[in-house]
């Protein structure tokens, strides 16, 4: 069942691979919720510096993987490093879950949802610095400027609360808190998904600066193959569960190998496209859309 | 049925106010377009841009208290006129679908219920003839185990599935008009491509005009004649879908095609729109989409320009004609 059974175009992800200089390496990693296998064997690495998607649909496993990696979810087995330590079992102690803390940080994907809505975004940032940098007040406050120009905040935003700012600007605070405690490794769930296309725009762009201002590496959950395309170097693609091709982004997104990632790529609009039903792929993989909920 | 000029659906100057905190409040500006018979305008817009409310005007549905000016026409009648009856009647004629189908279909009735209410309270169908219309649909739109399906509730079928019955659904008084509100936005890629198959086949096959709603210009291309493109609650452009993507006239259309990112191509820098899209309500006085946009000369913040007819459709942009060519440019990279 396990990723072994799929022929796998080779790329700088590959684990078979140099992992010595991997930030996030991920081995067998396996998650199952009762009956239920939600992540299979999965393995995976990110260097140093880099970015890496995992692209797929409902109920592939993507999130459930940034969940695990995050330590918001136990893996039911598997490891899970970040640089050089294990954080496949969950944390003891606060120094412990500091130091996770210090090296890995998630943005979401409703910025609705993710922010305390009685918090201004200055003071959410002040926090991840207090605790993860200490220093005085005045240091801290200098500190939530910078990131807020990183950002793009100006101080009246930084300041007001989460419902006086838009969607944009309440993902572009989930940024800058996630960077305040200073990661090795910042998750994307889906942090593009819910924003207005010339939002989004902004947003990827912003993310692509912050990349190379600061090396920060990128694990970005996604099902959509263009920003994918955008702010990665590297790609593996799930569908239940299971890793069905990894590789470049680019080389994955022009020359899909495996059927359910041509079906994918075949899916997206593009200018002369046209809507195909799934009864008209003749190696269309089983997908359980069209039977029960259940399997989703 | 129809109008003597062979159009569907008329909307003209349409505006709507909404009562907002005691004072009424612009969703809709200047919204003018046409559908005839059989044929698939698309609508797209951001958050905020007047989409869904002009669906929701033209199904009848707007909020209590909302006060609208202009005209909607259909097959010649005025919509907004309609009460008792003749209002049932239309909606028969003029169906809709939802972007979210959990939200749009009762989680305690059965799936078969739901479907024959309408054709067995309204259109008076008989029981067995309703359920075999039902089925009938279903299968058309890729459901082959119907009977069954009829038996379940909501919660057993996915969101791909659900989505397939509210479309069957709609279809089931046969109408001629069918205004889908971002139908596919819930759904996964895949099982999107495969329900917008369906619309497209069903809309062929049956001659029956399409409304599409969506915030995805290259979607509303490939499935649509015509696009029009929707910010701070009014029409900003409108042409035939081909010509819309290849050859903006609004900066703001250009900026749409130009801030998403590419699948088949490598963009260092995607072209994003400064600021964020406004609401009618919010929007500069004289063009809505001046503070944002990067050809905006003085000229632009004194009047709203009209939406003037351009070849093979409108544009609202004073300088529509003298930027021709140039946005392209400002747009995409190769």
């Amino acid at each position: 069942m396990g990723e072994s059974a799929v022929p796998l175009a080779s790329g700088p992800s590959d684990p078979s691979g140099s992992t010595g200089e991997a930030l996030l390496s991920v081995r067998g990693l396996t998650k199952h919720f009762g009956t239920n296998v939600a992540v299979d064997d999965v393995s995976f690495d990110i260097a140093r510096g880099g970015s890496l998607a995992i692209v797929g649909e409902s109920g592939s496993g993507k999130t459930t993987i940034a969940k695990m990696v995050v330590g918001l979810l136990a893996p039911t087995s598997g490891t899970i490093t970040t640089c050089g330590h294990d954080r496949s079992t969950p944390a003891r102690g606060a120094a412990e879950r500091r130091r996770r803390g210090a090296e890995v940080q998630i943005v979401f994907q409703d910025p609705y949802s993710s922010l305390d809505p009685r918090q201004s975004g200055a003071s959410a940032i002040d926090e991840v610095l207090a605790l993860h940098r200490g220093g005085s007040s005045a240091d801290r406050a200098l500190r939530v400027a910078e990131l807020g120009d990183l950002v793009g905040l100006d101080d009246r935003q930084l300041r007001a609360l989460p419902k006086a700012l838009s969607g944009g600007q309440r993902q572009r605070v989930a940024i800058a808190r996630a960077l305040a405690a200073e990661p090795q490794l910042l998750i994307l769930d889906e942090s593009v998904a819910a924003l207005d296309v010339s939002i989004q725009a902004q947003v990827l762009n912003l993310l692509a600066d912050v990349r190379a201002d600061t090396g920060v590496s990128y694990l970005l959950i996604s099902h959509d193959l263009a920003v994918v395309r955008q702010i990665t170097d590297d790609v593996i693609v799930m569908h239940r569960g299971v890793v069905v091709e990894r590789g470049a982004t680019r080389d994955v997104l022009d020359h899909p190998q495996a059927a359910y990632t041509r079906l994918l790529r075949a899916s997206v609009p593009t200018p002369g496209w046209r809507p195909r039903r799934r009864s008209e792929w003749t190696d269309a993989p089983d997908l359980s859309d069209v039977s029960d909920v259940s399997a989703g | 049925m129809s109008a003597a000029d062979g159009r569907l659906l008329d909307v003209a100057s349409l505006a709507v106010q909404l009562p907002v905190g005691g004072e009424l409040r612009t969703v809709l500006h200047d919204v003018s377009f046409h559908i005839g018979p059989g044929e698939a305008l698309g609508l797209v817009g951001e958050s905020g841009s007047g989409k869904s409310m002009t669906a929701r005007a033209i199904a009848r549905l707007l909020p209590a208290g909302a006060v609208t000016t202009g005209t909607i026409s259909y097959a010649g009648g005025d919509v907004t006129a309609l009460k008792g009856a003749a209002l049932r009647s239309y909606r028969a004629e003029v169906a809709m679908v939802f972007q979210d189908p959990r939200a749009h279909i009762n989680p305690v009735r059965r799936i078969g219920d739901f479907m024959t209410e309408a054709l067995r309270t309204n259109h008076g169908v008989s029981k067995a003839d309703a359920v075999a219309r039902a089925i009938g649909l279903l299968a058309e739109v890729g459901i082959a185990d119907g009977q069954r399906r009829l038996e379940q509730h909501p919660h057993e079928l996915s969101g791909g599935l659900l989505q397939r019955v509210m479309i069957a659904s709609a279809l089931l008084t046969e109408p001629r008009l069918l205004l889908a509100d971002e139908p596919t936005t819930a759904l996964d890629v895949t099982t999107q491509a495969d329900v917008m198959a369906i619309l497209d086949d069903l809309r062929r096959e049956r001659g029956m005009a399409l409304l599409f709603i969506t915030h995805d210009l290259e979607l509303a291309s490939a499935v649509c004649d015509r696009t029009a493109v929707m910010y701070a609650g009014q029409l900003v452009e409108q042409r035939t879908s081909s010509q819309l993507h290849d050859d903006p006239l609004h900066p703001y259309t250009a900026g749409l095609v130009g801030a998403r990112p590419r699948i088949d191509g490598d963009v260092t820098r995607l072209a994003a729109i400064p600021g964020r899209p406004r609401s009618a309500y919010e929007a500069p006085a004289g063009c809505a989409f001046a503070d944002r946009c990067e050809h905006v000369e003085d000229a632009c913040g004194e009047a709203r320009p009209p939406l003037e007819p351009i070849e093979d459709g409108f544009v609202r942009c004073r300088r529509a004609t003298e930027l021709r060519g140039m946005l392209r440019a400002g747009g995409r990279h190769g």
